[in-house]
C-alpha cells in the first residue's frame, strides 16, 4: 500500500477507495435523487465509465502515446463484444461463459490489430486514419451482414453474467436480490480490470517500450538511429491497443447482455472514443478516465437533467427536436473538439508536467 | 444480360459524376493544405438541405410548369452553390486558419468537430416545421425530394435500359462544371496560383502569391462544386438526410485517394471509377455490402499504391 502510493501519489488510491465503497453508500445518488426527484443510478453509469474508460485507455495507447492516428477504435471493440457473444450464448456449443472470453477475446482483438497494423501502419498520419476508418465501416458492414454467425441487426444474446462462487454472490446481493448482486460483480470486475489496466500502462510508460513510444513521437528519424525499430514499436502498441479495446468489449457485451446490433460500432463511436481523450488531454491517462467520465456523465447524467430543465421551462412535454437535450451532444461535442485544439490542445488535464515541457520543447524545435 | 450492364455502367457513371464533384472539393484542399477536410461531406449535406427548402418555400413538384421549374432548378443550383462555397470558406477562416503552423492532428480533429457541429445543424433543419419536411415531426427521418424532372425513358418507353432527363442532366452539367473548373485551373492567374501553391507553398509565397487568398479560393470553389454537387443528387436520388454528407464524403475522399489524393484529373476518374465499382457491387454482390466493397478497395489501394492511380509517389513525405 505504502509502495503503491509513493508510486502513484495519493489521488489515484484515494480514487479506488471511494470507488470501491461507493455502491453500498450512494451518497451521490441520494443527493441527486432529493433534489431532482428522478433516481439516476450512478453506480449503474460508473460500470459504463469503468468499460468506456478502459476503451479510451486503449486508444490512448495507439493514438496517444505511440501517435498513430487510429479511427475505427469501434471495430476491435466490436471483435471483443461478438467473440465474447459467439463463445458464451446460447446459440453456439462453446459456451465457455464470462471467464474463458475474457481471456480470449483479447486474442481475437490482438490478432485482428496485427492482422491490420503489418501492412498498414507504414502509411502516413492522414493515411492510416484513412485505412482504419475505412476498417471500421468493414468491419461493422461485414458484422451486420453475417447473420448467420453475429444475427446480424438484433445482434447475439443473451451474453450470460459472470460466474461466482456462492460466496461472493451471496455477500453482493443485499436480501437475495440478484439482479443487484449482478451489477454489482460487474461494478468490481470492471473497476478491479480498469485499474489493473492503469497499472500497467503507467509501468509500460516508464518502461523501454513506454520511452521508446516518446523517442518515436518527437523524431522517428533519430529514434531509429538509436536502435528503436519503429515498425515492431508501432506494431506493438496498435497490437496491445486492439486487445485492449476487445476486452472493454468483453465488459461491454457482458454488461449490456447482448452484444448489441453492429450499428452501435460505428464511426461516430469511434470518435466519441478519440474525443475523450482530446478533452481530458491526449497521452495522459488520467486524461483519458476524465475524458471517458465527462463524456458517458454528459449522455447520461447531465443531458437527461437538461432535458428535464428545457421540458419545464418550455411548460410540458415538447416533441420537438430541439427540446430534447440529447440532439444537442453533436453540436457539444464538435464544439469542444473544435475549442480544445484551439485554446488547449494538450487536454483538460495533460500528463505530468514534465511530458508538457517535452511537447513544448518539441514545439519550438 | 447485356441490358443490365449497360443500365449498370449508366448507374455508375451518374453516380460517379457525384462522387467526382465531392472529390474535387477534397483533393482541391489536400493538394494545396495536406489536411483531409472531413466537414467537406457535411457541407454538401446543408446544401442539399438549402435546395430543399428553397423548393419548399417556392413549392415547386412534379406538377409545376416547365418555366417555374427551370427557373428553380437555376436558383437551386445558384443557391446552393454560393451557400457550400461561402460556408466552406467560413469554416476555414473561423477554424482551420488559425492552426495553420499547429501539428496536422490539430486541423483534422477540428475538421470532425466542425463535421459534428454541421449534421448537428442538419438535424435541426430537419425539424423545421415546413411542409416539405414532413411538418418537422421527425427530424432525423429521411426527406424526400420532389422528382422534379419528367420520368421518361428517353430511350423510348420499350427500351430495357432507361435513360431519364436526370442522368442526362446529371452527366450533362457535371461535364460543364468540370470543364470550368479546368479552365479555371489550367487558363488563370488565379489557378497558376494554385497549381504552384500545391507544388511548394514556401516557393509559391516566395514568389509574390498570395498563399492565403489562393487557399481562400480554393475552399470556396471547393464548397461551391459541393453545393452544385448536392443539388444534382438531391435531383437523381430524391432523398436528403442529414447523415447523407458522412457516407458521401466518404466515398468522395475513397474516389479522391483512389484517383490520387492531391490530383485533380484524379478525383475526376477515381469518382467515376469508384461511381461503375458500386453500381456492379449493388448489382451483382449486394447492395448491404456496398460498404464493405468501396472501404476495402481503399484499404487496398493505400496498402499497395498510397499515390493512388494518378498520383505521383514523389509527394510523400516521411
Amino acid at each position: 500500500m505504502a509502495a503503491l502510493l509513493k508510486k502513484f501519489g495519493g489521488l489515484p488510491v484515494l480514487a479506488l477507495v471511494v470507488l470501491a465503497i461507493y455502491p453500498f453508500a450512494p451518497v451521490v445518488d441520494w443527493a441527486l435523487e432529493a433534489a431532482t426527484g428522478q433516481a439516476l443510478h450512478i453506480d449503474r453509469q460508473l460500470v459504463n465509465i469503468f468499460i468506456f474508460s478502459i476503451l479510451a485507455l486503449a486508444l490512448n495507447l495507439q493514438v496517444g502515446q505511440a501517435g498513430l492516428l487510429q479511427l475505427g477504435i469501434a471495430a476491435f471493440f466490436a471483435v471483443g463484444a461478438f467473440t465474447t457473444g459467439v463463445l458464451t450464448v446460447e446459440k453456439y456449443p462453446f459456451q465457455i461463459g464470462f471467464w474463458g472470453a475474457i481471456l480470449i477475446s483479447p486474442l481475437a482483438g490482438a490478432i485482428g490489430g496485427f492482422l491490420l497494423g503489418a501492412p498498414t501502419l507504414r502509411l502516413r498520419g492522414d493515411y492510416l486514419a484513412i485505412v482504419t476508418l475505412g476498417f471500421g465501416e468493414v468491419m461493422r458492414i461485414v458484422l451486420l451482414n453475417l447473420e448467420n454467425i453475429t444475427d446480424g441487426p438484433r445482434g447475439l444474446n443473451p451474453v450470460p453474467a459472470p460466474w461466482l462462487p456462492t460466496l461472493v454472490r451471496d455477500a453482493m446481493s443485499p436480501a437475495g436480490d440478484a439482479s443487484i448482486g449482478t451489477l454489482r460483480a460487474m461494478y468490481f470486475l470492471a473497476l478491479i480490470v480498469l485499474a489493473a489496466t492503469v497499472v500497467c500502462l503507467k509501468l509500460l510508460e516508464r518502461s523501454r517500450i513506454g520511452r521508446a513510444f516518446v523517442a518515436l513521437r518527437e523524431d522517428e528519424l533519430a529514434a531509429s538511429c538509436m536502435g528503436i525499430e519503429p515498425a515492431r514499436i508501432k506494431l506493438a502498441a496498435f497490437t496491445g491497443g486492439a486487445a485492449l479495446a476487445a476486452l472493454a468489449g468483453c465488459f461491454y457485451a457482458t454488461n449490456l447482455t447482448t452484444t448489441a446490433e453492429p450499428n452501435t460500432y460505428d464511426f461516430n463511436y469511434s470518435i466519441m472514443v478519440l474525443c475523450c481523450l482530446i478533452i481530458g488531454g491526449l497521452g495522459s491517462i488520467r486524461g483519458a478516465l476524465l475524458g471517458a467520465a465527462l463524456l458517458l456523465g454528459f449522455d447520461n447524467v447531465i443531458s437527461p437533467l437538461l432535458t428535464r430543465l428545457l421540458q419545464t421551462a418550455l411548460g410540458g412535454e415538447s416533441t420537438h427536436v430541439m427540446a430534447s437535450f440529447s440532439n444537442w451532444r453533436w453540436i457539444v461535442f464538435g464544439t469542444a473538439l473544435v475549442v480544445m485544439m484551439r485554446l488547449r490542445p494538450e487536454g483538460l488535464w495533460p500528463s505530468s508536467p514534465q511530458a508538457e515541457e517535452l511537447h513544448e520543447s518539441a514545439g519550438e524545435a | 444480360m447485356l441490358d443490365t450492364v449497360l443500365q449498370q455502367l449508366l448507374i455508375g457513371l451518374t453516380n460517379g459524376m457525384v462522387f467526382a464533384l465531392v472529390a474535387l472539393g477534397y483533393t482541391m484542399v489536400y493538394g494545396i493544405l495536406e489536411f483531409i477536410n472531413f466537414a467537406h461531406g457535411d457541407v454538401f449535406m446543408l446544401s442539399a438541405f438549402v435546395s430543399l427548402t428553397l423548393v419548399g418555400a417556392l413549392g415547386l413538384n412534379d406538377q409545376s410548369s416547365a418555366g417555374a421549374l427551370a427557373g428553380g432548378l437555376v436558383l437551386c443550383i445558384v443557391a446552393s452553390s454560393v451557400f457550400g462555397g461561402l460556408l466552406n470558406l467560413t469554416i476555414d477562416r473561423v477554424v482551420y486558419k488559425p492552426l495553420r503552423k499547429a501539428p496536422k492532428l490539430a486541423p483534422l480533429v477540428s475538421a470532425i468537430g466542425v463535421s459534428f457541429i454541421l449534421q448537428n445543424v442538419g438535424l435541426f433543419w430537419g425539424g423545421m416545421s415546413m411542409q416539405i419536411f414532413g411538418g418537422g415531426g421527425q427530424a432525423a427521418a429521411p426527406k424526400a425530394f420532389p422528382n422534379l424532372l419528367p420520368a421518361t425513358n428517353l430511350l423510348g418507353a420499350s427500351s430495357h435500359v432507361t435513360l431519364q432527363p436526370k442522368d442526362v442532366l446529371v452527366i450533362g452539367a457535371s461535364l460543364v462544371v468540370m470543364s470550368a473548373l479546368y479552365g479555371i485551373v489550367q487558363f488563370t492567374k488565379l489557378g497558376k496560383a494554385m497549381r504552384a501553391t500545391a507544388q511548394d507553398p514556401s516557393a509559391a509565397r516566395l514568389m509574390g502569391i498570395d498563399v492565403d487568398q489562393v487557399v481562400s479560393a480554393t475552399f470556396l470553389i471547393g464548397g461551391a462544386l459541393g453545393g452544385f454537387a448536392s443539388v444534382i443528387y438531391s435531383l437523381y436520388i430524391n432523398t436528403v438526410h442529414y447523415q447523407m454528407g458522412y457516407q458521401n464524403g466518404l466515398y468522395a475522399f475513397t474516389a479522391a485517394v483512389v484517383g490520387g489524393i492531391g490530383n485533380i484529373p484524379g478525383a475526376v476518374l477515381g469518382g467515376l471509377l469508384l461511381g461503375l465499382v458500386r453500381a456492379f457491387s449493388d448489382q451483382f454482390i449486394g447492395a448491404q455490402w456496398q460498404p464493405a466493397v468501396l472501404f476495402g478497395i481503399l484499404i487496398v489501394i493505400l496498402v499497395f499504391r498510397p499515390a493512388g492511380l494518378l498520383g505521383s509517389t514523389a509527394r510523400e513525405k516521411v
